[in-house]
């Protein structure tokens, strides 16, 4: 063991020599990456580690879905909280690795703190969705778990409400979905392709500049895709879409089908 | 080094293992004549006598263990239903001996030195532990007794004795119970397997030791036995050494396994007492890492474990865990938990009259720790262990059945094609494999992606009508008798569809007919609706 220290160690230089001589991380090197369709609406293109962020408006979902996936692709854990309707299969389509993903039950509301503050204590992503009124001394603790640990969570729309506003807010607006048949149509020989959507960011701090931006989501194949102008297309289309095709029955043709004699 | 006369002062001391054959069939409520198999993360664990003699084997997939013996019946692999079924027989056997130490439910090892000779023999000694097991065991099933030098030999007697050369080889068996006279046990082990001592030590280094072993031509312990110390030191290290001594048939630890000082034991008081496994559970994980951490100071690794509760009327609880490769701090609280659960719900009559009010896990046995702190999650980084330990913990607090991990099932609605298991019931700790077989075949009639991003779990009624407010109908050829104008009180703009499903139609109970259609309404949601019995439900939503 040590020999005895005198009490009149000098602890204080050797704190100021810590600080001096700790590595430097910028702020952009601590956050998740994003996909690149989502890169625009964040400050330096990425998930800052240790914030807050809330989606909502329609799509508000899938925003959180294609936000998270990246930094899921990437290694981190995913936990959601009382989503217990999350699409798990849309999931999978927006990038997230299921074998990263774990889903907790809504917790009763006196336990909601301690369950949250668990896993922030050790997850990196957390989708969060409240059933009540979140207490003021929850949202300190998580706070201070999450930038601690460097780890981001992500608001989902809910009846539940925050006592205080969260440091990116995204808001969805203008959803036009590409691929259904209008409704005077008598045959629906379509299917829903993507959605065009427009989101909106604002926040405190470094995400303070409000920003704005237009992309599929949902895109073709599930993953948020950007709008990209393209002067010869009608401007509708999301990139790579193709014809529509007739929708395929289960039962292809089977023409004695006792099953399908008579209505569902 | 000893020289070989050494072996004397080194021979680990006299030991009886008992042992209930495939205990998880028999914790499960089921007789051995029954086929009955037990599954893990769609692995057999265990299997009845009766699904063994058809071919079911230990490790086989699910499915070829169902092809093997099509009508046996497949149980989920619980190890708090093990623990908690088995902790009446442990408490059955205090009676005829203190020295009682569990090292798996179904596995209990006893020191015999005072109790053989209390009841006139290691053989006597066997054959009453035998009939006192037959009477408390919840069904008929067999128990194996075996007698040797040292934990190790004991179970290898428990297990069937084998005899290399018939009626030369020590080991007078006398129905279940097998006496390896003292001093006979290395030649009694000579014709075993190096891979048993290696199941026995319970690392991945030991298995790591005895595949090079077996690769090297070592297969059996004898074998093994005849190399010098030294030389197996200096090749193979100390992994090599703990199976060579085992080998040998002496202590594998001498020395280095003590009694630990009283202080490294933690305990805690509870107040006000409590009466739930979970809360008593969650405790005792805060409890394992707290020991974990004061044995991690002193380098040490815990062998056998004390777990030992209070209850407010003064009842003092106390049983002995043993784990030859050390405790983590996940296995103490595992062990824990199933103590506990074994405790409180047990039988009626052997439970705590009152609550708990002192909860203490003492480190019975300790050895110098040779970094055995394997990750939890496929040994990766120590945030996987983090998350584990969080996810276990909130699992305590919510229910097991609150924390799932997504599985890919296979099947045409969204909410079918990935389900959720509970974690309890998948092994995260190793690779995962996410999709079950079937999972990713073709499945006609399931709509392509993107698919919805809100699947809701008990879907709602809901009102589907055409332009002259009638209900939407599918006919028998899948044909929709009018475009959806309406869906509840929201006006339609698009919709897509109808996507017939007939699933099971061959099984009358699971059949089930559906047509899907996706509608988008005017404030530019979109919704999967699906008729069933005449009946339009909201699955999903696009959100």
């Amino acid at each position: 063991m040590s020999a005895p220290v005198p009490a009149s160690r000098p602890v204080v230089p050797l704190d100021l020599l810590e600080q001096r001589t700790r590595p430097v991380t910028l702020a952009a090197e601590r956050s998740l990456p994003v996909p690149a369709a989502l890169a625009p609406l964040l400050p330096d293109g990425a998930l800052p580690r240790g914030s807050t962020v809330e989606v909502a408006g329609p799509g508000a979902t899938s925003l959180a879905l294609g936000l998270v996936a990246a930094a899921s692709a990437a290694g981190s854990w995913t936990v959601a909280v009382g989503a217990a309707d999350l699409g798990l299969v849309a999931a999978a389509e927006a990038g997230l690795v299921l074998s990263r993903t774990v889903l907790v039950a809504s917790p009763p509301p006196e336990r909601w703190g301690t369950v949250v503050v668990t896993l922030a204590e050790s997850v990196e992503i957390l989708l969060v969705r409240p059933v009540g009124q979140v207490r003021a001394a929850d949202v300190r603790r998580l706070g201070a778990h999450l930038r601690t640990r460097g780890g981001v969570l992500v608001r989902l729309p809910g009846p539940g409400s925050w006592p205080e506003a969260p440091d990116i807010a995204l808001q969805t607006s203008q959803p036009d979905w590409w691929g259904a048949v209008p409704a005077d149509r008598a045959d629906g020989a379509g299917r829903l392709r993507a959605r065009r959507l427009v989101v909106a960011a604002t926040g405190r701090r470094r995400a303070a500049r409000p920003r704005r931006i237009e992309l599929w989501l949902p895109g073709a194949d599930g993953a948020p895709v950007p709008v990209v102008a393209e002067p010869h297309r009608t401007g509708t289309d999301p990139p790579g879409a193709t014809p529509p095709e007739a929708p395929r029955a289960s039962t292809p043709t089977r023409p004695p089908d006792p099953g399908w004699a008579h209505a569902v | 080094m000893k020289p070989a006369g050494g072996q004397e002062t080194d021979r680990p001391e006299r030991s009886l293992v008992a042992r209930v054959p495939d205990w998880p069939v028999v914790a499960a409520g089921h007789d051995g004549d029954e086929p009955v198999v037990v599954v893990r993360a769609n692995r057999v664990v265990a299997a009845s006598a009766a699904a063994r003699a058809v071919g079911v084997t230990v490790g086989l997939r699910r499915r070829e263990a169902q092809r093997r013996s099509p009508d046996a019946l497949i149980v989920a692999s619980d190890p708090a239903r093990d623990a908690r079924a088995f902790e009446p027989v442990v408490a059955a056997l205090d009676a005829i001996t203190p020295r009682v130490e569990v090292s798996r439910p179904g596995l209990v090892a006893v020191g015999t030195r005072g109790p053989s000779r209390y009841h006139g023999g290691d053989a006597a000694l066997g054959a009453r532990i035998v009939a006192v097991l037959a009477a408390t065991l919840p069904r008929p099933a067999p128990v194996r007794v075996g007698v040797a030098d040292g934990i190790f030999a004991a179970t290898c007697a428990a297990h069937r004795p084998r005899r290399p050369t018939p009626g030369a080889a020590p080991g007078a068996a006398s129905g279940p119970v097998t006496v390896i006279a003292p001093g006979e046990t290395p030649a009694f082990l000579a014709s075993w397997p190096v891979a048993v001592a290696a199941v026995h030590l319970g690392t991945a280094e030991a298995d790591a030791a005895a595949d090079v072993l077996g690769r090297l031509g070592l297969r059996t312990l004898g074998s093994l036995a005849t190399l010098a110390a030294t030389d197996v030191l200096a090749r193979f290290g100390t992994d090599g050494v703990l199976l060579h001594r085992l080998a040998r048939g002496v202590d594998p630890r001498p020395l280095a396994a003590r009694r630990p000082a009283p202080e490294l034991a933690v305990g805690t008081e509870i107040d006000p007492p409590v009466e739930r496994v979970d809360a008593l559970a969650f405790r005792a994980v805060a409890l394992a890492d707290d020991l974990h951490a004061r044995l991690g100071c002193d380098g040490l690794a815990c062998l056998r474990l004390g777990i030992e509760v209070e209850t407010e009327h003064g009842e003092l609880r106390r049983r002995s865990w043993r784990h030859e490769g050390g405790l983590t701090a996940a296995a103490v609280a595992e062990r824990a938990r199933w103590q506990f659960d074994g405790w409180l719900n047990g039988p009626v009559a052997d439970r705590p009259t009152a609550g708990i009010t002192r909860l203490l896990l003492d480190p019975e046995e300790v050895t110098a720790a040779r970094g055995r702190q394997l990750g939890f999650w496929g040994g990766e980084t120590r945030i996987d262990e983090g998350a584990a330990r969080a996810l276990a913990r909130v699992a305590a607090l919510l229910g097991t059945d609150a924390v799932t991990v997504p599985e890919v099932n296979g099947g045409r609605g969204p909410a079918d094609r990935i389900g959720s298991v509970p974690t309890s019931a998948v092994d995260l700790t190793g690779e995962r494999a996410l999709s079950r077989p079937g999972g990713e075949g073709p499945w006609p009639g399931r709509l392509p992606p993107p698919s919805p991003a809100l699947v809701f779990p008990e879907p709602e009624v809901i009102d589907l009508l055409d332009a002259a407010d009638q209900p939407v109908r599918v006919g028998g050829r899948g044909v929709i008798s009018a475009p959806p104008s309406r869906m509840g009180r929201h006006p339609v703009v698009g919709w897509a569809g109808p996507w017939p499903a007939e699933e099971r139609w061959w099984d009358p109970d699971r059949a089930r007919r559906r047509a899907r259609v996706q509608v988008v309404l005017g404030d530019g949601s979109a919704h999967l609706l699906a008729l069933e019995h005449g009946r339009w439900h909201l699955e999903a939503t696009y959100d």
